[in-house]
C-alpha cells in the first residue's frame, strides 16, 4: 500500500489561510498569549466592519472619518500585540506612508473637484439613488472627504506600529545581541 | 498681452523637448517669442505713443486681483531692449554655447522664461502684477547665475544676487501696498493720474526706491552685479546689462511722473544715482577682467539713468529714455564682443590679451562703434542722450548734479578707452594672442545692436517720438547739433578729460580701487545674521525638555494669564456642578492627576494619565457630546498603547535617586501656576460670551439642508469647516512622517559616523 503524500503536513491542517485571521506563527513561546490570539481572530474583522459602519454613519450620529480611522487603527494595534510585527507585515501589504499619502490625496482631490463644476473649493452635493428593494439611498459627497481622513488615520496608526512598535522591538533585539 | 507673456513661459516649458535634439535649434526657437513680441510692439507703435493700449484679465476677482497690462511709450522703449535686444542675444547664444554644453538646455529655457517675465514686468499696469514678474526675474536670474550649482563662485554670486534683490523686492511690496491703499487703487495708470500725498506715502516711496535701488545695483547694493558676472557672457549681456538691471530704473521712470516733485523721491534718486555713477566708473578703471570692467561700467551707467529718471523735469526724463535705449544698444554688443573675444582667444584678461585689433578687425570695429556711443561721441545715440542730460541739469540750475554727471562722464570715457585698449590694443611686452576665427553667430548679433545705436543716433527723431510719448510734447528737443553751448562744452570736456585720464592711468594706480568695499559690507551682514542665529538658537534650544516646557508654561502664565486677570470677569452664576455625575468623574480626574505627580514608575504614571483622559471623556458624555467622547476614548486608548511601546525602551523608574529640592520647587511652582492659569482662564472664558451663540444656531439650522447631515458635528467637520479638516490631516501627515524619521532614520545615524544611511535603511524609512 503506497501511502499518498499529503501536501499539507499534519500539524498545519487547521492553519488559517485567510489574511484576516492570525497566521498563528509562533513568535517565541514566552511571549505568546493564546487567549489574546483567539480573541483577535474573532475581533479583527468585526472591528474593521464596525469602523466602516462608523465611517458611514458619521453623517447621522456619532462617528465620522476620524473616529472610524482610529477604530480601524486600533484593530491593527490589537493584531500587532497579539501576533507581532511579522503577522502585521503579512496582513498589511501596502506601505503605511503610501496609505497616509493616499488619504491626503483623496481629501485634496475631494477639495478641488468642485472647481471643475464651477463651485467653490470643498463644496458638497447630495447624490440620491433609487435602488430596488432598498428604497432611496442618498450620499453626501463630503463622505469622500471622510474616506480620505479614514485612510490617512489608518496609515498614521500603522506607521506608528512600524516605527514605535517593530522599530523599537528590533532595536531592543539588536542591543540584546550586542550586550 | 497676457497671451504673449504666457506664450513665452509655455514655450520655455516645452523647450527641453527641442534641446534634447539640438541645443542650437533650441536657442533659435527660444528667440522666436521675444522676436514676435518685438514685432507686435512695433505694429502697435501708433497706439502706444497715442495714449497706450491696455488689457486686463481678472485673476482672483474675489480678492480684487487682476493681471493688468498696458503698452505705452515707456513700455515700448523697454520692449526694444527686452524683446528686441533679447532676441538678438538669444540667437548669439546659439553660437556661444558649445554644441554639447551641459548648461545650454537649461540656459535656453531659463533665458526664454526670463524674457517672458521681463516682458510682463514692463507691460504691467498693476502694482501686484508688476511685483509678481519682478520677483520672477529675480528667480530666473538666480538660476541663470547659479548655473548647475556646482561651482562655489556661481553659487555664492547667485545667492548674493537673490538675497539683495529679493530683500529690496519685499521692501518694495510693502511700499506698493502702502501706496495702493493710500491711492485706493493698485492700477498704476490710475495712481499716476491722481497721485496720493501725505500720510504714509513718503514711507511707501522710500520702500519702493529701496526695491528699485537693489534691483538696479545702486550704491551700496551694487556688489551683486559684478559678482553675477560668473554667469555665461550672453546671460550677463541680457540680464545684467540690457534688461533686468534696468527694471529698477524703469520702475522709477514709471512712477516719476506722479512723484518726482517730492524731495523724498528725487533727492535719493539723484544723490545715490550720481554717487553710483562715480563709484562704478572709478572701480571700472581698476578692473583687469573685461567682463567685470563692463559690469562696473553698467553700475555706473545705471546710476546715471537713475539720476536722470528720478530727477524730475521733462528734459531729464527725455534724456533718461534716450540713455535707456542707448545703454541697452551699446552695452549688450560690448558684452557680446567680450564673449566673442573670450571664445576666440580663450581669455578676457586685459593683461593677457594683445594685438586682437589686427586678427579680429570686424569685432574690433563693432566694439569701437558701441564704445563710441558709450563715451558719447557723435553721431551715436549715446551722444544725443548725454547732451540732453547735461542740458537738463544746466537749464534748471542744478549745477552740482551737472558737475557730478560731468565727472562721471569723464570716468566713462576713461574706462571706455581702457576697455578698447585692454581688449584690442597691441601691448608691449605681451605676446600677441592666438585666436580662433569666430563664426557668424558670434559676430552678427553684436553688429545688429551696435548699428542700431548708430541708426537711432542719426535717426534721433524716432527716439524723440518715443520719448515725447512718455514726457509729453514741447520744450527741449533731441538733436545732434544744438549750437555751441554749455552741453557741448561738457561733452568735449568729458571726452578730453577721459582720454587724458586713460593716458595717465599709471598715476591713478597707487590710489587703489577705493577706501570702502561694499562687498565686504555685504559679507559682514550675512555673517552677522548667521552669528546672531547661532546665538539665539544656542540660548533657546538647550536640549532640555523641562526647560522647553517651563518656557511654554511661563509664557502662558505671563501673557494670557495677565490679560485674563485684567480683562476677565468671574462668572456670577457659576454652580459647583450641573449634573451629579460630574462629581465622581471630576474627583477621579483630580485624584489621578495628584497621583501622577507622586508616581515613581513610568508605567504607573502612564496608566494614571490614561485615567485622567477617560475621566475627561466621561465628562463629555455627561455633558452630551458623544462625538467628542468617542474621539477622546479612541485617542486615549491609542496613546496608551503608544506610550507602552515606548516604555519598553525606557527605564522603569523616572529617576534613580530622588531629585534635589532646589530643582523640584521651581518646577512645582511653575507647573501649579500653569495649571491654575489654564483652569482659571477656562472659567473666565465661559463667562466671556455676551451675545447669543449665533454661529452655533446657524450650524444647527443649516446642517440638514446645507450639508445633508443630521449630525451637526459631522457637518462642521466635513462641510462648514472642511478646510480646517484638510489642514489638520495635513498636520497629521507631517507628524507621521516626523515620527517615522525620528525613530527609524536616527537609528543608523547614531551608529555610523558619516550619518549616511544604507540602502536597506532607506528602504526601511520608506516603509
Amino acid at each position: 500500500m503506497t501511502q499518498q503524500e499529503d501536501p499539507t503536513p499534519f500539524e498545519s491542517w487547521d492553519r488559517p489561510r485567510q489574511a484576516w485571521l492570525l497566521s498563528g506563527d509562533c513568535r517565541g513561546v514566552r511571549q505568546r498569549t493564546l487567549l489574546l490570539e483567539m480573541t483577535t481572530r474573532a475581533l479583527f474583522p468585526t472591528v474593521l466592519v464596525f469602523s466602516l459602519y462608523l465611517l458611514l454613519v458619521g453623517h447621522y450620529g456619532p462617528g465620522g472619518g476620524f473616529a472610524a480611522g482610529l477604530v480601524a487603527g486600533l484593530a491593527f494595534v490589537l493584531r500587532y500585540i497579539a501576533g507581532g510585527s511579522e503577522d502585521l507585515g503579512a496582513v498589511v501589504r501596502i506601505r503605511p506612508p503610501v496609505l497616509v499619502g493616499t488619504g491626503l490625496a483623496v481629501a485634496l482631490l475631494v477639495a478641488v473637484v468642485p472647481l471643475a463644476f464651477g463651485l467653490p473649493v470643498l463644496s458638497s452635493a447630495k447624490w440620491a439613488l433609487d435602488v430596488p428593494l432598498l428604497g432611496t439611498i442618498a450620499v453626501q459627497t463630503s463622505l469622500f472627504l471622510d474616506v480620505g481622513v479614514y485612510l490617512l488615520i489608518i496609515g498614521v496608526v500603522i506607521d506608528l506600529l512600524r516605527s514605535l512598535g517593530s522599530g523599537i522591538e528590533r532595536d531592543m533585539r539588536e542591543e540584546g545581541e550586542q550586550a | 498681452m497676457l497671451a504673449l507673456v504666457v506664450a513665452h513661459l509655455a514655450i520655455a516649458v516645452l523647450l527641453p523637448l527641442v534641446s534634447a535634439r539640438s541645443t542650437r535649434a533650441a536657442f533659435l526657437v527660444a528667440a522666436l517669442p521675444p522676436a514676435a513680441a518685438f514685432g507686435w510692439a512695433l505694429t502697435q507703435i501708433g497706439h502706444a505713443l497715442d495714449g497706450g493700449v491696455a488689457s486686463t484679465t481678472a485673476w482672483a476677482p474675489a480678492l480684487g486681483l487682476e493681471l493688468s497690462f498696458r503698452l505705452d511709450a515707456l513700455a515700448l522703449a523697454m520692449i526694444v531692449l527686452v524683446s528686441g535686444v533679447g532676441a538678438v542675444i538669444i540667437v548669439y547664444c546659439a553660437g556661444y554655447f558649445e554644441r554639447r554644453a551641459e548648461e545650454a538646455p537649461r540656459s535656453a529655457a531659463l533665458l526664454l522664461a526670463f524674457a517672458g517675465a521681463m516682458l510682463g514686468l514692463v507691460l504691467a499696469d498693476d502694482l501686484f502684477t508688476l511685483y509678481v514678474f519682478w520677483e520672477l526675474t529675480s528667480v530666473t536670474s538666480f538660476l541663470l547665475v547659479g548655473q548647475s550649482g556646482e561651482g562655489r563662485a556661481s553659487r555664492r554670486a547667485a545667492v548674493q544676487a537673490l538675497l539683495v534683490t529679493v530683500f529690496g523686492g519685499l521692501a518694495m511690496l510693502l511700499g506698493f501696498v502702502l501706496l495702493g491703499e493710500a491711492a485706493g487703487t493698485y492700477r498704476i495708470s490710475e495712481i499716476l493720474a491722481d497721485p496720493p500725498a501725505g500720510g504714509l506715502v513718503p514711507l511707501a516711496l522710500v520702500l519702493i526706491l529701496l526695491g528699485a535701488f537693489t534691483k538696479s545695483a545702486q550704491l551700496p547694493f551694487h556688489p551683486w552685479l559684478p559678482a553675477a558676472m560668473v554667469a555665461p557672457t550672453p546671460v550677463s549681456a541680457y540680464l545684467h546689462a540690457a534688461s533686468m538691471v534696468k527694471a529698477g530704473v524703469y520702475l522709477v521712470a514709471r512712477l516719476s511722473p506722479g512723484f518726482a516733485d517730492l524731495a523724498v523721491w528725487w533727492v535719493p534718486c539723484v544723490v545715490f544715482g550720481a554717487a553710483t555713477m562715480l563709484l562704478g566708473g572709478w572701480r571700472a578703471l581698476h578692473e583687469t577682467d573685461l567682463k567685470r570692467l563692463l559690469a562696473f561700467g553698467t553700475v555706473s551707467q545705471l546710476g546715471f539713468l537713475m539720476a536722470l529718471m528720478g530727477a524730475g523735469g521733462r528734459t531729464a526724463a527725455l534724456a533718461g529714455v534716450t540713455m535707456l535705449l542707448a545703454h541697452g544698444l551699446f552695452k549688450a554688443p560690448l558684452f557680446l564682443v567680450v564673449g566673442t573675444v573670450d571664445r576666440s582667444a580663450g581669455t578676457r584678461d586685459v593683461r593677457k590679451l594683445s594685438g586682437l585689433r589686427k586678427v579680429l578687425p570686424g569685432t574690433a570695429i563693432t566694439a569701437a562703434l558701441a564704445a563710441a556711443s558709450m563715451a558719447g561721441i557723435p553721431p551715436l545715440l549715446g551722444f544725443v542722450g548725454k547732451e540732453a542730460a547735461f542740458a537738463a541739469f544746466l537749464d534748471d540750475g542744478r549745477w552740482p548734479v551737472a558737475l557730478a554727471l560731468l565727472a562721471g562722464s569723464v570716468l566713462t570715457v576713461a574706462y571706455t578707452a581702457r576697455f578698447l585698449w585692454g581688449a584690442f590694443a597691441s601691448k608691449p611686452g605681451v605676446e600677441p594672442s592666438t585666436v580662433r576665427a569666430p563664426g557668424l553667430l558670434l559676430t552678427v548679433p553684436s553688429w545688429v545692436c551696435a548699428l542700431a545705436g548708430l541708426a537711432l543716433g542719426i535717426g534721433y527723431p524716432l527716439v524723440e517720438a518715443i520719448g515725447e510719448g512718455y514726457v509729453g510734447p514741447g520744450g527741449y528737443h533731441l538733436a545732434l547739433w544744438h549750437g555751441l553751448g554749455l552741453p557741448l562744452l561738457f561733452s568735449a570736456v568729458a571726452l578730453a578729460g577721459g582720454l587724458l585720464l586713460h593716458r595717465f592711468r599709471a598715476v591713478l594706480r597707487p590710489l587703489g580701487a577705493g577706501p570702502f568695499d561694499a562687498q565686504r559690507g555685504y559679507e559682514g551682514v550675512i555673517a552677522g545674521i548667521g552669528r546672531a542665529a547661532v546665538v539665539v538658537t544656542g540660548r533657546l534650544q538647550l536640549g532640555s525638555l523641562p526647560f522647553y516646557l517651563g518656557a511654554i508654561l511661563v509664557t502662558v502664565i505671563v501673557l494670557p494669564g495677565t490679560a485674563a486677570l485684567l480683562a476677565g470677569g468671574w462668572p456670577t452664576d457659576q454652580p459647583l456642578f450641573h449634573v451629579i455625575m460630574q462629581v465622581p468623574l471630576g474627583l477621579a480626574v483630580i485624584v489621578a492627576a495628584l497621583a501622577v505627580v507622586k508616581a515613581r514608575r513610568r508605567f504607573t504614571a502612564v496608566l494614571l494619565v490614561g485615567v485622567i483622559g477617560y475621566g475627561v471623556g466621561g465628562l463629555f458624555i455627561v455633558d452630551g457630546a458623544p462625538d467628542l467622547a468617542l474621539a477622546q476614548f479612541l485617542v486615549e486608548t491609542l496613546s496608551l498603547v503608544v506610550f507602552v511601546f515606548v516604555l519598553r525602551r525606557l527605564p522603569a523608574n523616572f529617576t534613580e535617586e530622588s531629585p534635589r529640592r532646589r530643582v523640584i520647587v521651581p518646577k512645582a511652582v511653575v507647573a501649579a501656576l500653569g495649571g491654575i492659569t489654564v483652569a482659571g482662564i477656562g472659567v473666565l472664558l465661559s463667562a466671556a460670551r455676551s451675545g447669543p451663540a449665533a454661529a452655533s444656531a446657524q450650524f444647527f439650522e443649516l446642517a440638514p439642508s446645507g450639508a445633508g447631515a443630521d449630525n451637526v458635528i459631522s457637518a462642521i467637520i466635513v462641510d462648514f469647516r472642511a478646510l480646517d479638516t484638510v489642514g489638520e490631516i495635513g498636520v497629521l501627515f507631517i507628524a507621521a512622517a516626523g515620527v517615522a524619521s525620528l525613530v527609524l532614520a536616527t537609528r543608523h545615524d547614531r551608529r555610523s559616523k558619516t550619518g549616511q544611511g544604507t540602502p536597506e535603511h532607506e528602504e526601511e524609512v520608506r516603509g
